[in-house]
């Protein structure tokens, strides 16, 4: 069991930027993410797009701006828990007993929800069919490269992992390809390549195809392809691999008490508190009159949460509010020579 | 104001009046119409706010936006008369629009 002051769901800028401020004001953190690397929407959605509106950095990336936060951060010691995803949350006196998916357990009296718009799960196919499939022959990532080798793939979608994974396996594995449009999004040095693949006959392109259905009883036989006129093609295949983006699920998070509204958490404007003491919302997932959904509006409120775990972490001090530019005590949590 | 009907994968039929200069998305929402998300606020990055345009429509409404598509290629089940409602402009020429919500958003 983990015990901390604080524990932030979600690595997005909001979730980061809190772990900041905690740390600046003396209190410990942990951040739990369902994703691989720190970052949420900024890395996931939209790592090269320009971003224009954050205080003092008049034109940065998703990816640029994920990493100067990252590097706010690097002179404290914070506990992150990637590719992790928290399932339950128990009261335990004046703490919070929080267990992850992996069954990791944390024990904390202050929980800061930073979840964006909820957790990122792969969007699958719609065929309720498909699911006894799933992890044996239907895929939505690839783990385990070996179990793609000599077989018959069909791999679905338009982007990079579509493109990137169908140049790959094309090299042991017969690959067919099936998107929804002629147009790829994905770079367009793998377009080209995949381009060249078809003439070689090394993959075999379907565009303006959709998955239809699936065939087969214990084992995956073969799957229906349909185009815009209904035209239907069935491929045999042993593997079938989608790649539809990310879908964003609140997830558990809606079971745990909430005061919701659609898809967001109520809070307070003072503490960024939800209806449970010692439960947090912030970022873009929390909601109050007049929210604006951005980043600038999360550091705020991620500030202003993280003074209020104090209260809860530390019931017998009292806080002092201090500037980074004046503090020693800041200066030398940042470890920074002070004048 | 232009009037325009949204209907639920089951059936059911919502004609509301919007005002010009909200979009196709905002339309729902600020009318509570189930099966319009919109998560993202209007900014093309999600695809919850989608909706199969009635096919005499499509040609009529203000074109798909740059990378529309690349974010409908996410939609739950697109088809060619696929849009994101939060792309579609809201102005009298489209006074009887009429769109199709999918099953889910999700």
């Amino acid at each position: 069991m983990i015990k901390t002051d604080a524990l932030i769901i979600g690595a997005g800028p909001t979730g980061l930027f809190t772990a900041h401020q905690l740390k600046i004001i003396g209190l410990n953190c942990e951040i739990v993410d369902n994703l691989d690397k720190a970052g949420g929407q900024c890395i996931e959605l939209y790592p090269d797009k320009p971003i224009y509106d954050i205080p003092a950095v008049p034109e940065c990336s998703g990816e640029e701006l994920t990493n100067n936060l990252l590097a706010q951060i690097k002179p404290f010691n914070i506990g992150f828990h990637l590719n992790e995803r928290v399932d339950e949350v128990k009261k335990i006196e004046n703490n919070w007993e929080v267990k992850t998916n992996r069954g990791k357990v944390f024990l904390t009296p202050n929980v800061i929800i930073a979840g964006g718009v909820g957790s990122f799960e792969p969007r699958k196919f719609a065929p309720k069919e498909c699911e006894k499939f799933e992890d044996k022959s239907i895929f939505y990532a690839v783990k385990n490269k070996k179990l793609f080798e000599n077989k018959t793939i069909s791999i679905f979608g338009g982007g990079d992992s579509a493109l990137d994974w169908a140049v790959e396996f094309s090299k042991t594995s017969k690959v067919n390809l099936i998107h929804r449009r002629e147009e790829f999004r994905g770079a367009q040095a793998t377009v080209d390549k995949v381009l060249q693949l078809k003439k070689e006959g090394k993959i075999e392109l379907f565009t303006k195809y959709q998955f239809k259905s699936v065939k087969g009883v214990d084992k995956l036989e073969s799957i229906e392809i349909k185009n815009d006129d209904d035209k239907i093609v069935e491929l045999k295949t042993d593997i079938v691999l989608g790649f539809f983006g990310l879908i964003m699920q609140l997830g558990p998070i809606a079971n745990w008490g909430l005061n919701l509204d659609k898809k967001t958490i109520e809070v307070d404007t003072e503490k960024f508190e939800t209806n449970q003491k010692g439960i947090y919302a912030v970022g873009d997932i929390c909601n109050y009159p007049g929210k604006l959904k951005l980043i600038l509006s999360g550091f705020h409120e991620g500030a202003l949460a993280a003074r209020a775990c104090f209260k809860l972490a530390r019931p017998n001090e009292k806080y002092r509010f201090e500037f980074t530019t004046s503090s020693k005590t800041i200066k030398n949590r940042l470890g920074v020579k002070s004048d | 104001m232009a009037k325009i009907t949204y209907i639920e994968n089951n059936g059911n039929t919502h004609t509301v009046e919007v005002a010009e200069g909200l979009t196709v998305m905002e339309g729902a929402v600020q009318n509570n119409i189930p099966g319009i998300d919109g998560d993202c606020g209007g900014g093309m990055a999600c695809a919850t706010c989608h909706v199969y345009v009635k096919d005499e429509w499509f040609d009529k409404i203000n074109k798909k936006s740059e990378g529309e598509d690349d974010m409908i290629d996410q939609a739950y089940e697109p088809n060619k008369l696929s849009r994101l409602s939060c792309q579609i402009e809201v102005t009298t020429n489209i006074d009887g629009l009429i769109v199709h919500l999918p099953e889910k958003q999700l």
